[in-house]
């Protein structure tokens, strides 16, 4: 099957006063794919997502999504392009006045018609996907920062969306609730198919999961190449980037 | 000096667009009232928690004002051997003017404040952005069944304000000042006509409208505010801020609200 992209963005700029975070970034997201954006802290990775999410409008440039220009569509066609999407935020972002339980069904109860036990029936279906049923009567403070992340996702996933954006979904957990996240992702993407674009500080272990790594460095998408091509690249930002993250890969005399 | 000039512009541009957004912001919120579907449990909710969690405040402040305008105004008539008019005194001065604004500045700093601070938190933890990433429209959502809340709440708190008021007036000055009970309440059903009412309901619902409208876009542009809007620091400035710009604004509307309807 030929890849075919679902969101594109065409030298998009970006500026705060007088900080330019995106300065003319190119990346194309293929449809049933996993892209993963990686690059360092405060180089404005997240902004893509929000660009891509309509909720930040590019200086210049533009952003399609489905073949339309995310930041001149009307507020109807915006809320209609969003119903496609999936967002896990960087905290979850789980209303904190409302259960586990009414958080998964809040999608579903404002824009679906669907009755309450059929509700109940997918909400329990999808927390128990994401290996978090039980909790359905607790609050988001009860829960432990990796449960939170997973109640996210299955919120995320509960309308079958066909892209899902993970901002950070690892940062802040263990190694061990890192590698839960994962395999929750793994699987879930087996079952269902979906879009995917990640933004993780989490190099090499997200590449696992990647189809495509984006380097953005300097406001810039350097490259988006399969994972092996990304490792193996010889353009020196990108080499400094692996070597930096993952090490030299034949020495280790940095490794100090 | 140029400096000067320059920062002069750059608050001037800032405040017009402070004003903008807010306006626009009312705009999307009413016409998400109007917008179908109506869920009435949400609406029942924030009534509970703007009106009804305010009634003991409203009860409290009430009863005081009252029972100083029935002691000073008690007082002041008897100087001129008027003490018949204690009754409408205190019933127009309730009625016009103290009920609807004192009822205003006790719901501004007890639901205001809360109101301004929830929808904050929600904007600095992305739960607005997760909402509308969701398609779900926060006006809509957030926004629409406080608007309806606030101005449903307001005229029911200020007929309280008024009611108690008036009985506190009764019990200082009939109860302790022996002012003559027949006259206190003829007095005041020969005085007091409906236009009292009405003007005292028109500026309560204008009130309503006015704190749901200023507190809940303050915590909504908690992000743009300036001199960096984020964390609980943000939240508890423009927290402060909403509160004072209510205050402020419902004594300043008063003024408009009463030449107009005089």
């Amino acid at each position: 099957m030929s890849e075919r992209p679902v969101v594109q963005l065409i030298d998009v700029r970006k500026s705060y006063g007088a900080q330019q975070v995106l300065k003319g970034v190119n990346l194309a997201i293929m449809e049933g794919k996993t892209t993963v954006i990686v690059g360092g802290s405060g180089q404005g990775k997240s902004q893509i997502i929000k660009h891509i999410l309509g909720l930040v409008r590019p200086d210049s440039g533009s952003v399609m999504v489905f073949g339309k220009e995310i930041s001149r569509v009307s507020m109807r066609e915006l809320k209609e392009i969003r119903t496609n999407f999936g967002v896990l935020f960087q905290n979850a972002a789980l209303f904190d006045s409302m259960t586990v339980f009414d958080n998964v069904a809040l999608p579903l109860r404002e824009r679906t018609k669907m009755p309450e036990e059929e509700i109940a029936k997918v909400v329990n279906e999808k927390l128990a996907m994401m290996d978090v049923e039980g909790t359905n009567d607790k609050y988001p403070a009860q829960l432990s920062g990796g449960m939170r992340k997973r109640v996210g996702l299955a919120r995320a996933l509960v309308l079958d969306p066909k892209i899902i954006f993970f901002d950070e979904p690892t940062t802040g957990l263990d190694v061990a609730k890192s590698n839960e996240i994962y395999r929750v992702f793994s699987r879930t993407q087996t079952q269902l198919g979906y879009t995917a674009v990640i933004v993780s500080h989490d190099v090499p272990k997200i590449f696992k999961l990647a189809d495509y790594v984006a380097l953005l460095h300097d406001g810039v998408i350097q490259a988006c190449l399969t994972p092996e091509e990304f490792q193996l690249s010889d353009d020196p930002v990108i080499k400094e980037f692996v070597e930096t993250t993952m090490g030299p890969l034949y020495s280790s005399e940095m490794e100090v | 000096m140029l400096g000067i000039f320059d920062r002069i512009g750059s608050a001037t541009l800032y405040y017009i667009n402070e004003v903008g957004r807010m306006g626009i912001f009312l705009f999307h919120s009413l016409v998400s009232i109007i917008r179908p579907p109506y869920k009435v449990w949400p609406v029942i909710r924030q009534v509970y928690i703007i009106g009804t969690l305010s009634i003991f405040v409203i009860l409290f402040t009430g009863a005081f004002t009252g029972m100083v305008l029935g002691l000073q105004g008690y007082h002041t008539l008897s100087k001129f051997g008027a003490e018949g008019l204690l009754g409408s005194a205190v019933a127009l001065s309730l009625i016009r003017e103290l009920g609807p604004v004192l009822a205003a500045l006790m719901v501004t700093g007890r639901a205001g404040s809360a109101i301004c601070a929830e929808i904050g938190v929600m904007r600095i933890s992305e739960q607005i952005d997760a909402l509308d990433c969701m398609a779900i429209d926060p006006h809509k959502y957030i926004m629409a069944p406080k608007f309806v809340a606030g101005i449903i709440s307001l005229p029911l708190l200020t007929a309280i304000f008024d009611v108690i008021g008036i009985l506190g007036g009764y019990l200082v000055g009939v109860g302790l000042l022996g002012a003559n009970e027949g006259t206190y309440f003829s007095s005041m059903y020969k005085d007091v006509e409906f236009n009292d009412v009405y003007m005292g309901f028109m500026k309560s619902l204008c009130f309503g409208l006015l704190i749901i409208w200023i507190c809940s876009s303050k915590g909504f542009f908690v992000h743009l505010t300036k001199g960096g809007g984020f964390g609980a620091e943000g939240v508890s400035r423009v927290t402060t801020n909403a509160v004072v710009l209510s205050s402020v604004s419902i004594l300043l509307f008063d003024y408009f609200l009463t030449s107009i309807l005089l």
